[in-house]
């Protein structure tokens, strides 16, 4: 009796569940059934849902007509290089404090989560003006530099949280069994922060790649990436839905299959450790 | 240990760090704190601290200067000093209540849907069923959705007044479409921001609700506690902090939205954020000494709400 009750509850979680998990996910699904439309099989009344002629038209379209290519090539560029290079400036320093902390380490990370706070417009025109004055207006190198800065507090902390995690004593050990410092550096240190650092570079991938404000407003021509791609749509162009669609699902893509991936560490990363 | 004594030197430099060798302080005395040890580890720290000292200051400084400055870049440059006249102005000008309101109701809005509704949602996804990891893959998702994307998926394929579903929806019912984005702009943002940032906050509180005890939740039950009286005596105070992170931390963004509004009404009817009129004072109108005056005053405010963020994390630092 006991067994057919939590069965049936358990059915209808499920039930529940799903319709809400696809109910949420329902957009993200529209927009990429929509791409696989005819612009009139778009906007027929009543819309049509899967039973229509799958076409793969607007994808070849969007990528002629609007260049989707160097889009995609500079949110690439603008997202992993601002990543690596916070990771190459923030994991020296998480490491020595992971290692070699002292009694200002607490308040050296609370600080650095503090810039992070600041918001973008109240520092817009001074951004803004330095670009100019430095030639780094609408290119990719200004870009990678304002997100690497942006993300560093993130890349940081992250890499805190995972190298506290590793214990002192497993180092202490292989010295005693006479490692040298190469061999403790290449085959203990290395191995055991590299989850640490994967998680971290994709996590920061992931928010470069959606970053919205510096991405529109320091770009025009030639540095802009996806979300500026997008955002051109909103004028009238955005009314052929189909291609639309197709545009907004090639933007999405890669980044929906990489947070997929990352689900585990965006609790720990983006609360800074306060929930785990 | 002669390589390791040269670390410091190198560091000087200030060539870029590299991963390896920056391991060796952490090998060579990790536990007495060596003064070399010491050393080493505040060089390898210096890049990022000065960086960000950098981002933070330079920026600021430039922000407060020319708060105080009467400064129209295309309609004479900079005509002088005002002192605190920015600030009143900004703050009298007829647009600067309604963007309070715009934003307060924004930020509130967003924030009682998605923290209700992930409390929710954490609830129902930590119960037992079948395929819970494709839900959460499903319930996840919008968060990895760009900005400008879900903001204009949005916008024309489901508010759109003719052809949007939402409008298919509407007429079906026999009722006539909402043009949403006019008639309904506030409650159109909010729709479209929750949807965005409840992933975050279920992902959050379900981790939180994963770490509660359940062997005291099924001795309530055999106490005969109601549903109601265990989610509320013991499920939400365990969710408290959980709770608490999620409104500081989506506080911090939601004050700072943007893309959403550039995309969807450009300010209009009513959703205009201090945000908003910020970017507009400075980039549209380019009235520079206005707009950073009321830069300084979203800096003043954001930092009011981190405060209360950093105190939660850094006590966690200690644990």
């Amino acid at each position: 009796m006991a067994r057919a009750i939590t069965s049936q509850r358990k059915a209808l979680n499920t039930a529940l569940a799903w319709g809400v998990g696809l109910l949420i996910f329902f957009p993200i699904l529209w927009t990429i059934l929509t791409s696989f439309k005819t612009e009139a099989q778009a906007i027929s009344d009543p819309p049509v849902f899967l039973f229509f002629d799958w076409t793969l038209e607007n994808y070849s379209v969007v990528q002629e007509r609007s260049d989707y290519g160097r889009f995609l090539w500079n949110s690439i560029i603008i997202a992993g290089g601002s990543t690596i290079l916070g990771i190459i400036i923030a994991v020296p320093a998480a490491w020595s404090m992971a290692f070699v902390p002292s009694k200002r380490t607490k308040d050296i990370l609370l600080w650095m989560l503090s810039t992070k706070m600041l918001p973008a417009v109240g520092v817009l025109y001074p951004i803004y003006l330095l670009f100019i004055k430095l030639g780094l207006l609408d290119t990719k190198i200004g870009l990678v530099i304002v997100l690497m800065l942006i993300n560093l507090p993130i890349i940081v902390w992250m890499l805190y949280t995972y190298f506290k995690e590793i214990p002192g004593e497993i180092l202490e050990a292989a010295r005693m069994d006479g490692a040298t410092l190469r061999e403790e550096v290449l085959y203990i240190l290395t191995p055991m922060a590299i989850p640490g650092i994967a998680s971290t570079l994709l996590l920061n991938v992931i928010l470069a790649w959606n970053e919205a404000f510096w991405t529109l407003n320091l770009t025009a021509a030639t540095a802009a990436p996806l979300t500026a791609f997008i955002a051109s749509y909103s004028s009238p162009e955005g009314l052929f839905y189909a291609k639309l669609s197709a545009a907004s699902t090639m933007a999405i893509a890669p980044i929906l299959i990489l947070g997929w991936f990352s689900q585990k560490q965006l609790v720990s990363g983006l609360t800074f450790g306060a929930v785990k | 240990m002669a390589t390791q004594h040269s670390q410091p030197a190198d560091r000087l430099t200030m060539a870029p760090p590299a991963p390896e060798p920056a391991s060796q302080p952490a090998a060579a005395d990790h536990q007495s704190g060596t003064k070399h040890a010491r050393t080493a580890a505040r060089l390898m720290m210096a890049p990022a601290v000065i960086l960000l000292l950098g981002w933070m200051l330079v920026p600021l400084t430039m922000t407060l200067y020319f708060s105080f400055k009467k400064f129209l870049p295309l309609r004479g440059g900079d005509l002088g000093w005002v002192g605190f006249d920015n600030y009143v102005r900004f703050v009298s000008s007829s647009a600067f209540w309604p963007s309070v309101q715009a934003t307060l109701v924004i930020v509130g809005g967003v924030l009682a849907i998605t923290v209700v509704l992930g409390v929710l949602l954490a609830i129902l996804l930590n119960q037992p069923m079948w395929g819970r990891g494709v839900v959460r893959i499903l319930v996840i998702a919008p968060f990895f959705v760009m900005p400008t994307v879900s903001a204009l998926v949005w916008k024309n394929m489901f508010m759109d007044p003719v052809n949007g579903l939402l409008a298919h929806v509407w007429r079906a019912f026999g009722a006539e479409p909402l043009v949403w984005l006019t008639e309904a702009s506030t409650q159109s943002i909010i729709l479209i921001v929750s949807w965005q940032w409840l992933p975050f906050a279920t992902l959050i509180l379900l981790t939180a609700i994963q770490s509660l005890d359940s062997e005291q939740l099924e001795a309530a039950e055999m106490d005969g506690a109601p549903p109601v009286k265990r989610f509320a005596y013991i499920t939400l105070p365990h969710l408290s902090r959980a709770i608490t992170v999620v409104v500081l931390i989506q506080t911090i963004f939601l004050l700072s939205i943007f893309a959403e509004i550039f995309v969807t009404t450009q300010g209009a009817f009513g959703t205009k954020t201090l945000t908003y009129l910020i970017f507009q004072r400075v980039l549209e109108s380019q009235n520079i000494g206005l707009g950073s005056a009321g830069g300084v005053y979203a800096i003043i405010l954001a930092n009011i709400v981190a405060i209360f963020l950093m105190r939660i994390v850094g006590k966690n630092l200690d644990a």
